[in-house]
């Protein structure tokens, strides 16, 4: 009966063990390792310092009229020029300047590096249905797992600071552009590469003269969800030495500063917005040519 | 005697896990089903034969799974074959390396395809250019030889629209001056008239004889419409199932139909305006009426000899050598359907 009652668990002594094997394991490898990745990451580490520093440096209209001009030609929008604008500028007028450049730094540098993992990583996925078998269950993960546990090793490896932070984010960020890339390349007409093929096109202009062009669309809509998802991190990022408008939020949650937290997490929202909508509006002038003379 | 372009020698396609033991059932007499149902295999195509002549309209007909699309693949080898082989100028496409095969696409096979392979985001003169550009030739030097494709398909105007903007006729243009573009001497076109409709599909048959007088491809076209079939083809291999039942000249093909399957095939074609004087004349006897050349269609034949007054016509070659005589009889009777008799007397 007590079979039955009790879960048949493994001994207590044997699951610390256990516990303590991997962790004595993981930490004898970051003492071996940790330097060397320091070190390997330290061109990131120097570059994100390097715009955080430009950003909050540069003075104000200057920065301002340059995010004016990227929303332009992302969107050739007026009136989303001037919501961007103004945005920033509110949020200037209520002293989030230099936190709000301290975001933007760390979620550009982390979009670049996203695009730079993740749309290779989905080209190799949409050639290859066994890689697509393995990567999937990853990015599964990666989407699934509480963030504070990937933060652990990342932690016990790097320490504190941006460069941990930065993965962090990442780790969250990439599956979207990974899946929709791999997605995006799937989807391209079967006969149009059946042509390309007929004209003897070679590996590398059926990729980027056919595949990559005509998944386009769906790579853009990848990109914007990774930095939809990276700035969803912002908070939690902060919480292991990453500066910009999470301090201030993780700041506000422990000693119950209502108008605090509200405004920067109201900052981080609007800046998602203007993402969005700038890099939508940039993914629609991309696929321009789908639309035929009756509504041009 | 005309050149040999394509040979197509015993090719068998299977599709399936193991195409190679899926062979031996074939080669031991399964048919097509059994080895559906017995192996899962699909047998695509079953000892093909056909030899395609230089500069001649070879049209390969059949209904829709009958393994036409299957077999024009062999050709630039967009398909592998499970065994078999495939000459083209007395290579072997299916021995080729990755290179050697992606020069022959890029020189000397263009395609055309049912639904058009167009790419979508480039211009008119971008996707007229397409097979040059991937030759490696600059972007102004390939521009300057596809104007001339864009020109003779009946599309200067439109160089700078996208495929969306224009109908599907017009989109079969771009593919045709496409694959023109190249100067390869062979032409594969898949259906490529197909998903048109009846009246831009005449159009695009015109377009497509009056530049075969001039041009002289080798031109591999596959439909599943007899009509079209008769109207362009040189030659017709009629494939079923996977394996061609009948080929030849259209005229001997209508005249003596090898069986059931094709006589129904046949019942509703107009013969008067497919058959031609030379496949009913009588090539002994002389004629008392007017001078018919031989490839007269029989309706136009009977009006001349009904308007001499007479009974009979004398058939002349290109030349104006008399070849033989065909009389009103003979012309109306081969115009009537095959199984007409039969039919009166079902319903008597």
């Amino acid at each position: 009966m007590e079979f039955l009652e009790e879960f048949p668990e493994m001994g207590r002594g044997d699951l610390r063990d256990f516990k303590k094997a991997i962790d004595a394991g993981f930490r004898s490898f970051s003492r071996a390792y940790g330097e060397g990745l320091e070190s390997f990451f330290d061109p990131l580490l120097q570059f994100m310092i390097w715009l955080e520093k430009l950003l909050i440096n540069s003075p104000w209209p200057l920065v301002l009229l340059v995010i004016g001009a990227l929303a332009w030609l992302g969107s050739r929008s007026l009136v989303l020029v001037a919501g961007t604008i103004g945005c920033f500028l509110v949020i200037g007028f209520f002293g989030m300047w230099e936190d709000t450049m301290a975001t933007l730094a760390i979620i550009s540098v982390a979009t670049i590096v996203c695009i730079g993992i993740g749309i290779p990583l989905g080209i190799w996925m949409a050639k290859s249905n066994r890689v697509q078998s393995i990567i999937t269950p990853v990015l599964d993960i990666m989407q699934t797992i509480p963030s504070f546990v990937y933060l652990i090793p990342v932690v016990m490896l790097l320490g504190i600071g941006k460069v941990p932070g930065l993965i962090a984010v990442c780790i969250y960020a990439v599956p979207p552009i990974v899946r929709l890339t791999n997605l995006g390349i799937r989807l391209v007409d079967e006969e149009v590469l059946e042509a390309a093929d007929a004209f003897g096109a070679n590996y590398k202009q059926r990729l980027l003269g056919v595949q990559i062009p005509l998944a386009l669309p769906n790579i853009f809509a990848g990109v914007n969800q990774t930095i939809m998802m990276a700035l969803a991190m912002v908070v939690i990022a902060s919480m292991i030495g990453v500066r910009g408008l999470g301090v201030p939020v993780l700041q506000a949650v422990s000693n119950q500063y209502l108008a605090l937290g509200l405004m920067n997490g109201l900052a981080i929202v609007a800046i998602a917005i203007i993402f969005d909508r700038v890099s939508q509006k940039y993914g629609q002038r991309l696929q321009a040519y789908r639309r035929d003379i009756s509504n041009d | 005697m005309t050149e040999r372009k394509i040979e197509i020698k015993s090719l068998y396609k299977v599709f399936g896990e193991n195409p190679q033991r899926a062979m031996e059932y074939v080669h031991a007499g399964l048919s097509k089903q059994e080895l559906l149902d017995k192996h899962a295999h699909v047998l695509g195509l079953r000892d093909i034969n056909i030899s395609i002549e230089e500069k001649k309209i070879q049209v390969i007909m059949g209904l829709s799974g009958s393994g036409k699309s299957t077999l024009i693949r062999h050709i630039n080898r967009l398909i592998e074959p499970t065994a078999g082989e495939v000459l083209v100028d007395g290579v072997n496409v299916l021995g080729m390396s990755a290179d050697d095969l992606r020069e022959f696409r890029r020189h000397k096979a263009s395609m055309v395809f049912q639904r058009f392979g167009l790419l979508p985001h480039r211009t008119v003169a971008q996707n007229v250019a397409y097979g040059l550009t991937v030759q490696g030739i600059d972007a102004d030097e390939a521009g300057e030889r596809s104007r001339k494709w864009i020109d003779r398909v009946g599309l200067s105007g439109f160089e700078g629209h996208f495929p969306a903007q224009l109908s599907g006729g017009m989109q079969q243009r771009v593919g045709l001056a496409r694959a023109l573009a190249t100067d390869a001497e062979i032409l594969l076109m898949d259906e490529a008239f197909s998903a048109l409709d009846p009246l831009i599909r005449n159009d695009m048959q015109n377009i497509l004889l009056d530049l075969q007088e001039e041009l002289h491809k080798t031109i591999v076209f596959i439909t599943h419409d007899l009509d079209e079939a008769l109207r362009i083809g040189d030659a017709i291999a009629i494939l079923r199932d996977g394996e061609v039942i009948q080929q030849g000249d259209p005229q001997s093909i209508i005249m003596r139909p090898a069986d059931d399957y094709i006589a129904d095939f046949l019942k509703d074609i107009n013969r008067g305006r497919v058959l031609q004087v030379r496949s009913v004349m009588k090539k002994t006897a002389r004629g008392s009426g007017p001078k018919i050349c031989f490839n007269t269609p029989l309706e136009d034949a009977i009006q001349d000899i009904a308007a001499s007054g007479k009974n009979s016509g004398t058939v002349i070659d290109a030349g104006g050598k008399t070849i033989g005589a065909i009389s009103l009889d003979t012309a109306i009777a081969a115009m009537a359907r095959p199984d007409t008799k039969a039919d009166t007397q079902k319903y008597k």
